[in-house]
């Protein structure tokens, strides 16, 4: 293993024929990310602790974790199995052989003097992640994701000129996911953590709780002018918000545009956003962290993964986010962002299907869906789990607007009816309500007339050619039939009766 | 190769270790007069082997084993911090740790 | 009667244990009050009577209750590299004084439920570190041949203590031959088993990749019945634990040993290199002494080549260090262990806890392993090694197409004064040359006792078998020691 860290891709290198991003003040902004997901497994990556969040401090770990004289690492499968459905996620290749190393540094949070991490041969290597970004596709692509053990936590909290070290966090799984330097503007930095977020949750291998730190997001930022070299990067540490994410990238570009104008270098740094400032500030950085000794751990063979194992993980895997969503273009024939946003979480998608596949209505189940249903979620924070109008009384609510039975205007008062459980069954609350359409002709032929009757001006000036008149006799009827004929069949009889 | 007393420096950085003077003198003997023991490696044609990082790996590849993901451990606590220098209210301590 | 119970060996005790003519409260107690007599020997650093004896009681009930185990109420000592919840664990360094291990060692938990019982821990080189047990924190190791010698290290109280009949058996550690050197220099037997027979959870690393347990007792049949007991995978709690069943490697022995060439067939081989000037004069007359008893015993001397034998040195004490250099970071003050009493912040408290806590050879170990493991300095050092340990790895391989068993000296020296070689580590590391070899193999290899060498002190014949061939090993030693009595001599007033 070599100390000059060798992968697939080398930075500078996989930057040509790149298209070059919306420039900030003759810029461009170049991005990578690595995050760390931490791994929902019940048992911490080498140890039997439990990985649960929130217990008494030190409560949550073993001699394996406290790193007690004598104590020895045993891989937790469901680590490695978690590591390949996001490798097939992102179509990734899972190397046949990976070799966990260790990262040499003293750190009261690192208990063993060094973590284990995968550093020359990762577990999962290449791939890409897909998103929409103002309707443009973005393609960034994954250098690695690797299998490593988390740390524990200091807490500087109620101790006078003295930190507290919690090690149940240490030991927990994560995986480390690395992307080529392929971001252009926060925005698709940004749009790049949720699509990863959602991928993530989205096969379950992560809970993605950014508050409990459990999908935590460093971005390594750099200014060139276009067709210059790359320039130095800083990497801002722990954006565990997307809000924030969009902020402190901002003005982190901001800042190095304005030291390389005033004619001074970037240097090579890690900093921190600060959410109360606004501002990225350098981190005090650890002594020797260029010199981390890494070497193969002697307690830990190479990690060997068989492809029927791979396959049987393929075959087992439920359908993704992006494969979704290109379905339902090709299936239900929905404009790309319809299906982007269907697809946003799995419930949110199968309710959808439910009801364009009841009702043979995919693009106003659609409309529905993202429309009148998700205003009334959010508005009462209410999840589409729990939503009080399910699939099937939406679908034959959409029904009856695609029949005819009943007007949009109608099916909005209805959809009320059947949120507020004032009914049940969509047909009952129309007949209850009497918001049927009128489709009997000579009953609408009758009311034609005395509208005709009773604006004798509007008739001349439609005879004169006036089209605004012709919208005002069918306003008059529809107003006369308290809004329950069809305004298309209004406009065919005066049509007739107007000659 | 000979060590300068500037890399020992280093090293003990490194290793967290802090010699005096005269153990930085005499580590420094020691090691280059190892050393000069340690070179005879270069004698060595390895173009080619492959590292033996695990000594069962001489008869065939080795494979880590994978254990079911099952959580068992009990609470340690007190046990595991019998030995500690200093715990207060579970947590181990020690001066402040500044980012 | 019970005045020379010290004299018999750990079958012999099990039998009059399992016949009820002793309990094992009396051999225990007897041990015990040796270990007191004999304190200026410095083989133990931890004794506790209520709690041997109290196993002894639980083992006497078992023996009572009709159970007829092998090992049942026979004493030994442990290692202080084995963590035991029981007594104190040090590794013989000042970083653990007074720690106390919330486990017990897989090795010593098996040896318990065997129903042996503890009679404290051992004496050893500081972290495993050394070959004469000058190393320990705590005081030097006598070596009971010759007070004023070392006994070999770095398991050199487990071998003091036997040779001195303060035990029947003990553990020990071998990690560059750690077991077959002290014994060699006691006239002791023991065992260091293929890397992973014996599980390393709860064993204070040194170097993970070479750090093997094994028995250290009187005879090939002792160490045959302890290691049945101590070895076996450990799947659950040692990741480089084998996956191989373990025999019962007592049940074997006494065949043959009727008929008059019981070795008829076996091919030892003589690799020339173990052979060398290197190697002093009463040592090597005492080795081919012995290897002419196994040509009696019908067993056929074959020329063998270890090319890279002298290059084992440099690619231990590359490899060793480099392993020891992270495992030792654990040793930081904040969960256990020394913390310096006075420092200005995290560093400061790190650097002095540390120095303060470790001793010479422990930080030259480290400042080697973390120098090696360095930017630039990797790919020469430490790559390197481990390229050149497989090269040595595949010579044994090799060799065991012309031989069943390789054989050959295990110190090229006896026993040498205390003091004489500490102030030239590297001098020590030479010394090293025979055993250095098969532990990066991985090879599993004994010390037999074979004869007196200079001022009358015992020389060991090592014995390398192939991989998982222990039970071939301890069957060979056997018939040595049924046709010779090299392993029942005692030094003088034992």
């Amino acid at each position: 293993m070599s100390q000059t860290q060798t992968i697939a891709n080398p930075f500078a290198q996989m930057q040509v024929g790149r298209p070059t991003g919306p420039l900030v003040q003759g810029y461009e902004v170049i991005i990578g990310f690595e995050t760390h997901t931490q791994l929902t497994t019940q048992s911490k990556i080498f140890s039997r602790a439990s990985t649960s969040f929130g217990a008494e401090p030190n409560t949550n770990a073993s001699a394996v974790d406290f790193a007690l004289p004598g104590a020895l690492p045993v891989m937790n499968k469901g680590a490695v199995q978690r590591a390949i459905e996001f490798g097939l996620a992102v179509g990734a290749h899972i190397a046949e052989s990976s070799v966990f190393a260790r990262k040499n540094y003293f750190y009261p949070d690192l208990p063993k003097g060094y973590q284990i991490s995968q550093f020359e041969i990762p577990v999962v290597q290449g791939g890409s992640v897909e998103f929409f970004l103002d309707g443009e596709k973005k393609a960034v692509r994954l250098v690695r994701a690797h299998l490593e053990e988390d740390a524990g936590k200091s807490l500087h909290e109620d101790f006078v000129g003295m930190s507290g070290i919690d090690l149940n966090r240490a030991g927990t799984p994560l995986l480390e996911i690395v992307t080529e330097p392929d971001m252009r503007s926060s925005a698709e930095a940004v749009a790049y953590a949720k699509e990863l977020h959602k991928i993530v949750t989205w096969i379950g291998i992560c809970d993605g709780n950014m508050q409990e730190g459990s999908f935590r997001c460093d971005a390594n930022v750099s200014v060139r002018k276009p067709g210059a070299p790359l320039g130095t990067r800083r990497e801002i540490k722990n954006l565990n918000s997307f809000r924030f994410m969009q902020q402190a990238i901002d003005f982190e570009v901001r800042w190095q545009i304005e030291q390389i104008e005033d004619g001074k270098a970037i240097e090579q740094a890690t900093v921190l956003f600060d959410p109360d400032t606004g501002e990225t500030r350098a981190m005090r950085t650890k002594e020797d962290a260029a010199d981390y000794r890494y070497f193969p751990d002697p307690d830990l063979p190479p990690l060997v993964i068989g492809r029927d194992w791979v396959e049987k993980t393929r075959s087992e895997m439920s359908e993704l986010p992006r494969v979704m969503a290109a379905r339902f273009v090709a299936d239900y024939g929905l404009p790309e962002y319809d299906a982007g946003q269907l697809t946003q979480g799995k419930a949110t998608a199968a309710y959808f299907e439910a009801v364009a596949d009841a009702s043979k209505q995919p693009k106003l189940a659609s409309n529905w869906v993202m429309g009148e249903l998700s205003k009334r979620l959010n508005a009462e924070e209410k999840s589409i789990e729990s939503s009080t109008v399910d699939a099937a009384q939406l679908a034959s609510l959409i029904m009856r607007i695609a029949d005819g039975t009943i007007s949009n205007n109608a099916a909005k008062q209805v959809f009320d009816a059947l949120w507020t459980g004032e009914g049940q069954d969509v047909d009952a609350v129309i007949e209850a309500k009497g918001l049927k359409q009128m489709n009997d002709s000579g009953e609408l032929e009758k009311i034609i007339d005395d509208v005709l009757a009773a604006n004798a001006k509007n008739v001349e000036e439609v005879k004169a050619g006036n089209a605004k008149a012709m919208n005002a006799l069918v306003g008059q009827a529809m107003k006369a039939t308290k809004g329950k004929a069809n305004p298309a069949q209004v406009n065919e009889l005066l049509k007739k009766k107007l000659g | 190769m000979a060590l300068t007393p500037q890399e020992i420096a280093r090293v003990a950085n490194l290793a967290r270790l802090e010699l005096r003077p005269d153990e930085t003198e005499r580590v420094l003997t020691q090691l280059n007069g190892f050393f000069t023991l340690v070179d005879q490696m270069d004698a060595v044609n390895t173009d080619g082997v492959e590292p033996l990082a695990h000594p069962a790996a001489v008869l065939g590849d080795v494979a880590l084993r994978l254990r079911d993901d099952i959580a068992s451990e009990p609470n340690q606590r007190e046990a595991s911090q019998v030995s500690a220098p200093a715990v207060e209210r579970g947590l181990f301590l020690v001066p402040r740790v500044i980012e | 009667m019970s005045a020379n119970l010290h004299d018999l060996g750990v079958a012999q005790l099990a039998a009059k244990l399992a016949a009820k003519e002793i309990s094992s409260v009396e051999v225990t107690q007897h041990f015990l009050s040796r270990i007191k007599a004999q304190d200026a020997l410095g083989a133990f650093l931890a004794t506790d009577n209520d709690v041997s004896l109290a196993q002894a009681k639980a083992a006497d009930a078992r023996i009572a209750a009709g159970e007829r185990t092998p090992l049942l109420g026979v004493p030994l000592a442990h290692k202080d590299v084995f963590v035991t919840r029981d007594f104190p664990t040090t590794a013989g360094s000042k970083m653990l004084e007074n720690y106390r291990s919330p486990f017990d060692a897989t090795v010593v938990g098996r040896l318990a439920a065997s129903g042996m019982v503890t009679l404290g821990k051992l004496n050893c080189d500081e972290f495993a570190m050394g070959s004469g047990n000058e190393n320990s924190a705590y005081k030097p190791v006598q070596n009971p041949w010759d007070v004023t010698r070392i006994p070999g290290g770095s398991s050199g109280g487990s071998a003091a203590a036997i040779a001195a009949g303060l035990a029947p058996a003990a553990t020990g550690t071998d990690t560059g031959g750690s077991i077959r050197q002290p014994a060699s220099l006691t006239g002791i037997t023991g065992i260091k088993p293929t890397y992973g027979r014996c599980s390393r959870y709860g064993m204070v690393a040194y170097a993970s990749s070479l750090d093997q347990a094994g028995p250290m007792a009187r005879s090939a049949l002792d160490c045959a019945l302890l290691l049945s007991a101590m070895a076996g995978p450990d799947l659950d709690r040692d990741s480089t634990s084998l996956d191989l069943p373990v025999t019962d490697y007592a049940a074997g022995l006494t065949t043959n040993a009727s008929s008059a060439i019981p070795l008829k067939g076996l091919r030892i081989g003589l690799p020339k290199q173990f052979f060398g000037a290197g190697c002093a004069e009463d040592v090597i007359k005492a080795v081919r002494a012995a290897l002419a008893e196994f040509e009696k015993l019908g067993a056929t001397l074959v020329d063998v080549d270890l090319p890279l034998t002298e290059l084992s040195i440099p690619v231990y004490y590359v490899i060793a260090p480099a392993e020891a250099s992270s495992n030792l970071s654990r040793f930081d003050g904040v969960r256990y262990g020394h913390r310096a009493a006075n420092y200005s912040g995290l560093t400061d408290m790190y650097k002095k806890s540390r120095s303060e806590g470790f001793g010479d050879e422990v930080t030259r170990r480290i400042m080697i392993g973390t120098y090696v493991l360095s930017h630039g300095y990797y790919d020469a050092y430490y790559l390197k090694a481990q390229k050149i340990r497989r090269l040595i790895a595949e010579d044994f391989q090799k060799a065991f197409t012309q031989c069943d068993i390789i054989a050959g000296p295990v110190s090229p020296t006896v026993a040498w004064k205390i003091g004489e070689n500490s102030s030239d580590p590297v001098a020590n590391y030479l010394a090293d040359i025979y055993t250095l070899s098969s532990s990066l193999a991985g090879l599993p290899g004994m010390s037999v006792p074979a004869g007196l060498g200079a001022h009358g002190m015992p020389v060991g014949l090592q014995l390398i078998g192939n991989y998982f061939k222990e039970a071939q090993l301890l069957g060979t030693a056997h018939q040595f020691q049924l046709a010779t009595d090299w392993h029942q001599r005692k030094p003088q007033g034992i």
